[in-house]
C-alpha cells in the first residue's frame, strides 16, 4: 500500500479556528453599508387565490423603502428543469400556510415587521389537499395546473420477472410502512444578501453580488438569472461559512430570490434571514412516506423478488421530488443482490410546504421499511439477521438489475465488523427481558452520475495556481457546509504536490473566482471535486517536475514529491532530521522570500554555480517551474464515465453513481413496557468510505448520519394539523440533546474505489438509512413488537404492546386534542392562533361555521 | 421606542451604547457591537447558540434584554480565546472534530467554559448534562465529549507545566 503522509491522518478542519473562536462569517453576520432588512408576508390559507394586493398602507410607513409581491418578478423556476413551478412570490395563488406572499424592505427588522401588518391581501379560499392518498383523488382545485389528480410524476418501473418470482416463491412478505415527515433543521437559519451595483457605462443597476447560505453557489447564480431575466455573467454568488445543510439548501429556496428582487426595487442592498418558524415552512425535508412492499424469497433465504409501490407527500411545489420518488425505486437496486424489481413510486401534491432533498435523498423511508422486512423474513425463516444478509450480497464487479454499476463494496465486511463489536453472536435474543439487538444496513451514492441540468460539462472543475511565493491556491466551486469540503480539497491537493498543508489556500464557492461544480449534494464533493482536485495538482506536479528534472539532471521518473521537497528517488526516504539542509540561499526562509530580493539573473547564476543537485525545497521547485514555464498553473475536471450512468429506461439517469457506499449498524435498545419508551444504548456503525481521507472527519459524518436517523427513529416528527405545522420550534420539534444522544461507534470500512480519489467514496449520508430499521429490529428483539411507522414514539410502541396482547388500546389524550396549541405562539408576525387549532382565514367555510358559537375568533 | 444610553461591559470593554429598552443583548452584540460570533439558531430560546456568560453564568442572550445586563461581566465567544491564541477547548474543538458546520460551536464553547470552570474534572454524565442546553445537528454530540476531555488533558499539563 502506497504511504500517503496528508491524507489518512486526524487533522483538523482547515476553517476549525473561525469556527471555534466566532470570528468565522456566515451570511447573516455579514452587513454592508446602507443595508436594508427584508421582512416576507406568509400565506395564512394552505390554497387560496389571491384577489388582491394593496401595499400602499405599508409603503407609506415611515422606514419602509420599497414593498415588492409576485408582480415584480413573475417568471417561474424551480431546481428541476421539469419542475419549474415556482415564482419568487405569489403570482396568483398560494398553495401552503406559510407561502410567500409579499417582501417588506425597511431600515430595520421591527420597521419591516410592522410594514407585514399593513398589507391588504384578499384571498378566495381553495379546498385543500392535505393527504396524499386524498389528494390523489382530486379532480378539482387542483394545486397546480396540468397535473391531473394532484400527482407530480409517477414512475413504474420493472426489471426482471417478479410476477414470475412471488409465483415461485416459498414465502412472500408484505407490509405496508409509514414514515412520517422529517426536516433538516440546520442550525443556521436561511439568510440571503443581495446587493446591486450601479453600471459605469449606462448609470443604471448593473452586476448583483448574492452571499447567501446555499449548498450550490451555481444553481443559485442560474436561477437568479432566470427570474431577474440577467444573463449568469452578470451575477455573482458567494457562499460565506453554512452552518449546516443536509439538503435543505442544496435548492434555490424563495428568500434568495426574494431578496434580489428586494435589492433590485429597493435600490439597496437587502438581507433577508427566516426566523425558525419560517425556516420550518421553507421545508424542503423527508416527505411522509407510505411504502407497501412485499418480498419474495426462497426457503434458504435468497431473495427472488421486491415489488414496492412508494406514495410520496410531496407537498406544494415539484422541488427535487421527480428525483426523490426515482432514488426510491433505484436504489432498491445496488445493496443486495434482487433480479426482479417492481417498483411503482408517485410523487403527489398536497397544500403544505415542499419537500425536497434531505440527507439520504429518496433511499431513507424506503430503506426502513425493505430492512424491517428482511428482519420479518429471518424471524420467519429461522435464519439470523446477519447471515439472510451475506446470502443476498452482490458479487462485484457487477450491474445491478436496474442498471447500477457496483465496483467497490465493503457490505461484507461491514457486516462482519458490526456482527463481531457488537457481540452480536452471543448477545442477540439474550439479553435481558425489554432489552435486544438489532442489524440494518444502507448504502448511498457518491454523487450522482448524471447533473440535473442536462449538458456535457464536467460535474467538478478545480483551478490551481502557484506563485513565486511556493503558495498554492486551490479554486473549487465545492460547498463547504462543514462536511469538510474544503478541508478534503487541501488534502488532496497537499498530498499529490508533496507539500505540507500550511502551504495550500483553498479559495471556493465564488462564482467570480471558482469553476463550476454543482455543489455538496448527493455526497458528491468528495468523489467529484476531490477527483478534480487530484488532477488538477498532477498537472501543476508534472509542470514542476519537468522543470526540477532539468536542474537536478534526472529523469521526471527519478523525482519524487514529498515533505515539502522534491527530490530523486532514494533520497526523499532519508530526508529526516539530521540530514544536512537543503542548499538555499542565504537569508532564504521558508516563505521563499528571498526570491522577491535578489534580482532573478543572479539567483539563476547563483544555482548554475551549484551544479545539479539531489533535491530541491518547494520553492525552488516552483520558482524554477515559474521561470521555465513562464506561469504555473493546472485545471482538473471531473465528468462519471459513460459506463456508470445507468440504463435507458425513463427515470434511468436517478441512481446510478459512479460508486457506493456501504454501511451496517447494530442498534441496542431497551424498551420500557409501561410506558413504551425505546432508550439507544449504543450503535455501532460501519461504514465503507472507500478510503478515509481523514478520519476524524469520516468519523464525525458516520456519527452524524446515525444521529440523525436515531432522530427520525424516534423523536422527530412534523406534525400537521389542516396543513397547519404545529411544531415549528427547535423544543417543538424534538431534535436529541445530548441526553439523549447514544454512544455511537463509528468503524471506518476502506474499500479502496477504483475510480475514487486516492480510492475514497462518500461518507456523509449511507449511514442514516440503516439506523432507523436497526433501531426498529432491535425493538422487535427485546420486546417481540413490529413497528411500521416511525417515528417509534412511546404511544406507537404502546398501541403496539397492547395490540400484540390483544388488549384494548388505550387512547392516551381522550377528550383531548393532541394537537391543540395550549399558549399564543407568533414568529414572523404574520400568523397566530388561539385555542384549538390555527386561525382560519375569515373566508373560510369552517370558520364561519364555528363563528358563532365560538364568538369568533378575531 | 426612544432609545436609552446603556453602558456594557463585553470581553472586559467597557461601551457605551444607545438601543432601545426592547432590545435583547443578541441584537445589541451582533448589530451595534459587531459580535456576530453569538448566533441566532431559533429566537426562542430553545438552541443554545446566543449562549454568552454574564458574570461567569451562561445565559441565552436572544431572550436577554441588554439594558438588564449593565453593570454585569458579559463575555463572549470572542472573548475566550488567551492572549490571542485558542483556548484549549477551542483547539480541541477543531482537533477531535467537536465542530462541523461551527454555527452552534460559540453555545457550546461558552457552555463547556463554563462546566469546567466550575467542575474541572466532570464525569461523562455530567458532561452530557451540562451540554444539554445546546443543540447540535451535525455531530451527535460524540466527538465533542471527546474535545471536552483533551481539554481537561491539555488544561492539566498546561498546569503541571507552570
Amino acid at each position: 500500500m502506497a504511504e500517503f503522509t496528508i491524507i489518512g491522518k486526524p487533522i483538523a478542519m482547515v476553517d476549525a479556528a473561525g469556527k471555534t473562536t466566532g470570528a468565522g462569517k456566515y451570511t447573516d453576520d455579514l452587513s454592508l453599508p446602507g443595508m436594508l432588512i427584508g421582512k416576507i408576508l406568509h400565506s395564512p390559507c394552505p390554497h387560496a387565490r389571491i384577489k388582491r394586493i394593496d401595499t400602499r398602507r405599508a409603503k407609506a410607513l415611515d422606514g419602509v423603502v420599497a414593498v415588492v409581491t409576485g408582480a415584480d418578478a413573475p417568471k417561474t423556476y424551480g431546481i428541476l428543469p421539469v419542475g419549474h413551478d415556482e415564482t419568487a412570490l405569489a403570482v396568483d395563488k398560494v398553495r401552503y400556510v406559510g407561502d410567500n406572499v409579499a417582501c417588506v424592505t425597511a431600515v430595520d427588522e421591527a420597521t419591516a415587521e410592522n410594514a407585514l401588518e399593513l398589507i391588504d391581501v384578499e384571498y378566495e379560499v381553495l379546498p385543500a389537499y392535505f393527504d396524499p392518498e386524498e389528494s390523489m383523488k382530486a379532480e378539482t382545485d387542483l394545486i397546480h395546473e396540468g397535473k391531473p389528480h394532484n400527482i407530480e410524476k409517477d414512475y413504474h418501473h420493472v426489471f426482471g420477472d417478479p410476477e414470475k418470482a412471488f409465483r415461485e416463491a416459498d414465502y412472500v412478505a408484505e407490509g405496508r410502512f409509514i414514515a412520517n415527515e422529517v426536516t433538516h433543521a440546520a442550525m443556521e437559519p436561511h439568510s440571503t444578501l443581495a446587493s446591486f451595483e450601479l453600471d459605469p457605462h449606462t448609470g443604471n443597476l448593473g452586476r448583483l453580488t448574492v452571499w447567501s447560505s446555499t449548498q450550490v453557489p451555481y444553481y443559485l447564480q442560474h436561477k437568479l438569472s432566470l427570474v431577474l431575466e440577467m444573463p449568469m455573467s452578470q451575477i455573482r454568488v458567494i457562499k460565506p461559512l453554512v452552518g449546516g445543510g443536509f439538503g435543505g439548501k442544496s435548492e434555490v429556496i424563495p428568500l434568495e430570490i426574494i431578496a434580489a428582487v428586494a435589492a433590485r426595487a429597493a435600490r439597496a442592498p437587502v438581507k433577508v434571514t427566516y426566523t425558525r418558524e419560517e425556516v420550518f415552512w421553507a421545508h424542503r425535508g423527508r416527505p411522509r412516506t407510505i411504502v407497501d412492499l412485499k418480498t419474495a424469497v426462497k426457503n434458504d433465504g435468497r431473495i427472488t423478488a421486491v415489488k414496492a409501490r412508494v406514495v410520496q407527500d410531496g407537498g406544494a411545489y415539484c422541488s427535487y421530488g421527480v428525483v426523490t420518488i426515482l432514488y426510491s425505486g433505484a436504489l432498491l437496486g445496488a445493496l443486495y443482490d434482487i433480479p426482479n424489481i417492481q417498483y411503482d413510486g408517485y410523487r403527489v401534491l398536497t397544500n403544505k410546504p415542499a419537500c425536497g432533498a434531505m440527507r439520504g435523498h429518496g433511499t431513507v423511508n424506503v430503506r426502513f421499511a425493505f430492512e424491517s422486512q428482511l428482519d420479518e423474513i429471518s424471524a420467519k425463516l429461522g435464519i439470523d439477521p446477519a447471515e439472510i444478509r451475506r446470502r443476498n450480497l452482490l458479487k462485484p464487479p457487477c450491474i445491478t438489475i436496474n442498471g447500477l454499476r457496483v465496483q467497490s463494496y465493503g457490505l461484507p465486511e461491514s457486516i462482519e465488523q458490526v456482527v463481531e463489536r457488537s457481540g452480536w453472536k452471543q448477545r442477540k435474543g439474550k439479553l435481558s427481558k425489554g432489552r435486544g439487538l438489532g442489524l440494518g444496513c444502507s448504502h448511498y451514492v457518491s454523487g450522482a452520475a448524471n447533473s440535473i441540468i442536462r449538458s456535457d460539462m464536467p460535474h467538478s472543475t478545480v483551478n490551481i495556481k502557484i506563485d513565486r511565493d511556493g503558495g498554492v491556491v486551490v479554486y473549487t466551486g465545492a460547498s463547504e457546509i462543514g462536511q469538510g469540503s474544503d478541508t478534503m480539497t487541501a488534502q488532496i491537493a497537499a498530498e499529490v504536490l508533496g507539500c505540507s498543508l500550511a502551504r495550500v489556500k483553498v479559495v471556493a464557492a465564488d462564482t467570480d473566482l471558482t469553476p463550476i461544480d454543482i455543489g455538496s449534494y448527493s455526497s458528491r464533493v468528495t468523489f467529484m471535486a476531490g477527483n478534480a482536485t487530484l488532477r488538477a495538482a498532477e498537472q501543476v506536479r508534472e509542470q514542476i517536475a519537468s522543470a526540477a528534472a532539468r536542474k537536478m539532471n534526472c529523469a521526471i521518473e527519478d523525482l519524487v514529491f514529498g515533505d515539502d521537497k522534491v527530490a530523486r528517488q532514494g533520497l526523499a526516504g532519508g530526508s529526516g532530521t539530521g540530514e544536512a539542509p537543503v542548499p538555499t540561499q542565504p537569508g532564504a526562509t521558508a516563505s521563499g522570500r528571498v526570491e522577491g530580493q535578489i534580482l532573478r539573473g543572479s539567483l539563476q547564476q547563483k544555482r548554475t554555480e551549484e551544479g545539479p543537485k539531489d533535491r530541491m525545497s518547494f520553492e525552488e521547485a516552483v520558482v524554477a517551474a515559474i521561470d521555465f514555464h513562464g506561469a504555473l498553473t493546472g485545471t482538473g475536471s471531473y465528468a462519471p464515465p459513460a459506463e456508470a450512468r445507468g440504463g435507458k429506461h425513463k427515470g434511468a439517469g436517478v441512481g446510478p453513481s459512479p460508486a457506493y457506499s456501504y454501511s451496517a449498524q447494530v442498534a441496542e435498545v431497551s424498551v420500557d413496557e409501561d410506558t413504551g419508551e425505546v432508550t439507544v444504548h449504543k450503535v455501532w456503525a460501519a461504514h465503507d468510505c472507500g478510503r478515509a481521507l481523514n478520519p476524524v472527519a469520516v468519523e464525525g459524518q458516520i456519527i452524524g448520519s446515525v444521529w440523525m436517523g436515531l432522530g427520525q427513529a424516534l423523536q422527530e416528527e412534523m406534525v400537521w394539523k389542516d396543513g397547519m405545522l404545529m411544531n415549528p420550534g427547535l423544543l417543538e420539534y424534538r431534535s436529541p440533546s445530548a441526553v439523549e444522544s447514544p454512544k455511537i461507534e463509528p468503524i471506518i470500512i476502506e474499500s479502496i474505489d477504483p475510480e475514487g480519489p486516492f480510492g475514497a467514496k462518500e461518507c456523509s449520508e449511507g449511514s442514516l438509512a440503516a439506523t432507523i430499521p436497526a433501531i426498529a429490529n432491535a425493538i422487535y428483539d427485546a420486546v417481540g413488537i413490529r413497528l411500521h411507522e416511525s417515528p417509534f414514539t412511546p404511544e406507537r410502541v404502546l398501541a403496539a404492546l397492547r395490540a400484540k396482547k390483544n388488549a384494548k388500546a388505550i387512547n392516551m389524550t381522550q377528550g383531548v386534542d393532541p394537537l391543540a396549541p395550549t399558549r399564543f405562539r407568533e414568529h414572523g408576525g404574520s400568523l397566530c392562533f388561539r385555542g384549538k387549532g390555527p386561525e382560519r382565514h375569515r373566508l373560510d367555510p369552517a370558520r364561519r361555521e364555528t363563528a358563532g358559537e365560538a364568538g369568533g375568533d378575531d | 421606542m426612544k432609545k436609552e444610553l446603556i453602558e456594557l461591559k463585553v470581553n472586559g470593554r467597557m461601551r457605551e451604547l444607545a438601543v432601545a429598552p426592547s432590545k435583547v443583548l443578541l441584537e445589541v452584540l451582533r448589530e451595534d457591537l459587531q459580535l456576530t460570533g453569538s448566533k441566532r439558531g431559533c429566537d426562542d430560546s430553545s438552541c443554545g447558540a446566543c449562549t454568552v456568560l454574564v458574570d461567569g453564568t451562561p445565559m441565552l442572550s436572544c431572550t436577554l434584554l441588554a439594558a438588564s445586563c449593565q453593570e454585569q461581566e458579559i463575555t463572549t465567544v470572542e472573548g475566550i480565546s488567551e492572549h490571542g491564541s485558542l483556548a484549549a477547548i477551542q483547539k480541541a474543538y477543531g482537533d477531535r472534530g467537536g465542530a462541523q458546520c461551527g454555527y452552534c460551536t460559540p453555545g457550546f464553547i461558552i457552555t463547556v467554559k463554563h462546566l469546567l470552570s466550575v467542575n474541572p474534572n466532570p464525569s461523562d454524565e455530567e458532561i452530557r448534562e451540562a451540554l444539554s442546553g445546546n443543540l447540535c445537528r451535525c455531530t451527535g454530540y460524540s466527538q465533542m465529549y471527546e474535545a471536552i476531555k483533551a481539554a481537561i488533558e491539555a488544561e492539566q499539563r498546561g498546569l503541571a507545566a507552570l
